[in-house]
């Protein structure tokens, strides 16, 4: 029995190698995915192209541009110098953002008068205009306290938040982010090579040399999955070693628990690109249907969108996903530095539904090939 | 050009795709149930984070505090703990995001007018949702300090914000329009990316190679179907976003979808492109136009993560993704209710790009007929 599967994983490793095109998805395109989404998932908000159109021109007026630029999150680029162009300015989407100080801005805190700010922000992005709306507030409010009398700066401060943040002081998106890519790289790698892997055959009609031959189903099976989880847990590896070098992630818990992890979520990954070219003829249906099932699974595991912000159905489904243990899983390790003691629940779960779908799929397999 | 030829390929595919009812089926369906996805379940507003309460205090004032945090609707308090132990193992294992320690002497230093120090404990691995709770809780001690000082205070700066455009700060209204380009993307790669190379693959070339009709003509004739699929999808997406979701549009949906047959038709022969290159390999073409068409549309468009927050040399690249421009157009027409005029630039670009694909599509198949 091991002669056989040794065959054919030989056989699956030679016709993945052989073609020098098939280097680039296999090795290069899980490293681009890391470096695409490292950058560009950031939710960090920073340098709002923003206009002051400032109609007090005034020292107090001066000094809250000058915070509202040195704090990093807006960089002032525009200086309109009537309505007009304020307009112009958001119609063409040159400035997310618009500060503008009225006249007697100055004169009314000298008076003591409330002095009045509006801040225009271009809702089309509501994102990153409720995040540029909650800066400038924060901004502005911190420099009206500043000018109150100390009097009513006691009254407004009678509790003061000690916060302190775990795990990620620095609030980095990128320590969240990068083990996420991870997860999906290796979804999407070993999906798409196990669901095309037994089409292929089929639709060559090479399966049929292969039915002739003594190998059993259950073989062929695994002979069909293990080059690729081998090929998946190497490219983990790198993209791993990537994360952590460049862009400077750093794994606080044990990277030999990630890898006794791993195999359990692949069980299902495998399971399901199996189901997938057990159910279909053609590459192109294996992967339309791999895409059908990738894109909601990794919109709905909580990879960029927090699973407790959906509603209720959506969130059953969720805990139906592989992706979503897996992610509660590496994030763990690699931010909390969790272990057994606290991810076991998660690796059950993943244990289960991988048991359960690659029997399903072991069992649709038999079917159609006996 | 002999349109007879044109249509006798255009009608070889269409049969084609005819048969294939389950790609057709996925083709009409994917766009549904991602519009589905993100109209329900996406939201990047956070609400409910789920806290604990540690109140070492017990008093009316401590009360008081945990109730103005609940009834804020941002936290949902999920239970009162006794220790710090208890503290580590509701952050540890997930269950709470926030955790606030009130002090003994919480009451006593709110009655003689000092500052009273609360802990607060946020867990920073997801450092979106991290920053999103410690803005609220800063609002939250502003309230209750004005709510315990007993005397209205004036701000000495009273900012008034506005949002243009989405004046509500719905996601869903500026996920939509975004939406529909990246489904074009995806769509009309995945369908597209296969056509040459399966030819190759099944040996069929040789049969198209022998027959009268020229690289131009064939192409064509291969694009047409895809790009019909393609419009399709965008009406139907279109007409969803607008009638189920209510997501308004203020400029003119017909030069939206003039503009969209532009953009699709440069997609369409991009993925023939990447069919041509990975001769033979179908499973290579896929992975391909997985990462030229559907990462960049999804992460360099500014679909949902703002190009100016970009490092610099991936801005420049956004240059390159024409998805980037017709991002910016669906957003425009969507939202704003912009012309052509001022979607001249973004046009021009647009209309370039697929000029230039075609063009090299079209040279880059006579040289392997040769």
């Amino acid at each position: 029995m091991f002669g056989r599967i040794r065959h054919m994983i030989i056989k699956e490793f030679i016709q993945t190698f052989r073609n020098r095109k098939n280097w680039f998805p296999l090795f290069l395109a899980p490293v681009i995915q890391l470096f695409l989404f490292g950058y560009v998932v950031t939710t960090d908000v920073n340098n709002i192209s923003t206009a002051l159109y400032d109609l007090d021109k005034s020292q107090e007026s001066r000094e809250l541009a000058r915070r509202l630029q040195a704090s990093g999150y807006f960089s002032i680029t525009h200086y309109p110098q009537s309505q007009d162009e304020v307009r112009d300015l958001l119609d063409r989407g040159k400035t997310l953002c618009v500060i503008q100080i009225n006249e007697r801005f100055s004169e009314d805190i000298a008076k003591k008068r409330p002095a009045q700010i509006q801040v225009i922000v271009d809702g089309s992005d509501s994102n990153t205009a409720m995040i540029a709306m909650n800066y400038a507030t924060k901004i502005i409010n911190l420099y009206s306290a500043e000018l109150a009398a100390p009097a009513v700066k006691a009254q407004l401060s009678r509790i003061d938040f000690r916060t302190r943040f775990w795990y990620n002081p620095d609030l980095k998106s990128r320590n969240y982010n990068v083990p996420g890519v991870i997860a999906s790289v290796i979804m999407f790698v070993c999906l798409i090579l196990t669901s095309m892997s037994v089409v292929r055959e089929r639709e060559m009609g090479t399966i049929e040399q292969i039915m002739v031959s003594p190998i059993r189903p259950i073989e062929l099976m695994i002979g069909k999955t293990a080059p690729f989880a081998v090929i998946a847990l190497f490219d983990m590896v790198v993209v791993i070693a990537i994360g952590m070098w460049w862009f400077g992630v750093t794994m606080k818990g044990s990277m030999f628990f990630l890898f006794i992890c791993t195999p359990a979520y692949l069980l299902s990954i495998l399971g399901i690109g199996l189901f997938i070219s057990t159910v279909l003829k053609t590459q192109q249906q294996s992967l339309m249907a791999t895409m059908f099932f990738a894109m909601p699974a990794m919109l709905l595991s909580g990879f960029m969108f927090p699973i407790e912000n959906m509603p209720l159905g959506f969130q059953y489904v969720a805990y139906l996903n592989p992706l979503t243990y897996y992610l509660i899983i590496i994030r763990g390790i690699f931010l909390k530095g969790s272990g057994m003691d606290v991810l076991w629940p998660e690796l059950g779960c993943l244990l289960v539904l991988g048991v359960i779908i690659i029997s399903l799929s072991a069992l649709r397999f038999r079917k159609r090939l006996g | 050009m002999k349109f007879v030829r044109v249509r006798a390929v255009a009608k070889k595919e269409i049969i084609q795709i005819w048969r294939d009812p389950l790609s057709l089926t996925i083709a009409f369906l994917m766009p549904l149930i991602q519009l589905f996805i993100f109209g329900y379940a996406i939201t990047f507003d956070i609400n409910n984070i789920n806290a604990v309460v540690y109140d070492r205090d017990r008093s009316y004032e401590s009360r008081e505090l945990v109730s103005e945090m609940s009834s804020s609707g941002y936290f949902s308090i999920i239970g009162h703990i006794d220790s710090y132990k208890e503290v580590d193992s509701y952050i540890d294992l997930n269950k709470a995001k926030v955790a606030v320690i009130i002090p003994e002497d919480f009451s006593k230093a709110i009655k003689t007018g000092r500052p009273a120090q609360v802990g607060v404990i946020i867990d920073g691995s997801d450092s979106n949702t991290a920053t999103i709770a410690d803005g609220y809780l800063n609002g939250i001690a502003l309230q209750f300090s004005r709510r315990m000082s007993g005397v209205k205070i004036e701000p000495v700066i009273d900012i008034r914000s506005r949002v243009w455009y989405n004046p509500e700060l719905k996601s869903r209204n500026f996920i939509v329009p975004g939406l529909i380009v990246v489904i074009m993307a995806v769509i009309v790669a995945l369908l597209t990316s296969l056509t040459v190379a399966r030819e190759w693959e099944r040996g069929t070339m040789e049969q198209l190679i022998s027959t009268p009709v020229k690289p131009a003509e064939l192409i064509i004739g291969k694009l047409i179907p895809y790009f019909a699929i393609g419009l399709i999808d965008i009406i139907v997406a279109l007409l969803a976003g607008v009638f189920w979701f209510g997501v308004p549009i203020y400029g003119s949906p017909l030069l939206l979808l003039a503009l969209a047959c532009i953009f699709m038709f440069g997609g369409v022969c991009t993925g023939i492109i990447i069919s041509i290159n990975a001769k033979g390999s179908q499973s290579v073409a896929s992975q391909i136009a997985l990462l030229s068409s559907f990462l960049p549309a999804l992460l360099l468009s500014g679909f949902v993560f703002a190009i100016s927050n970009m490092p610099v040399p991936l801005q420049i690249i956004t240059y390159l993704i024409p998805a980037r421009y017709f991002v910016t157009i669906s957003k425009s027409i969507f939202m704003k209710g912009s012309g052509l005029e001022t979607l001249m630039v973004e046009t021009l670009l647009l209309t370039i790009y697929s000029a230039v694909v075609f063009a090299v599509a079209v040279k880059k198949f006579s040289k392997r007929i040769d």
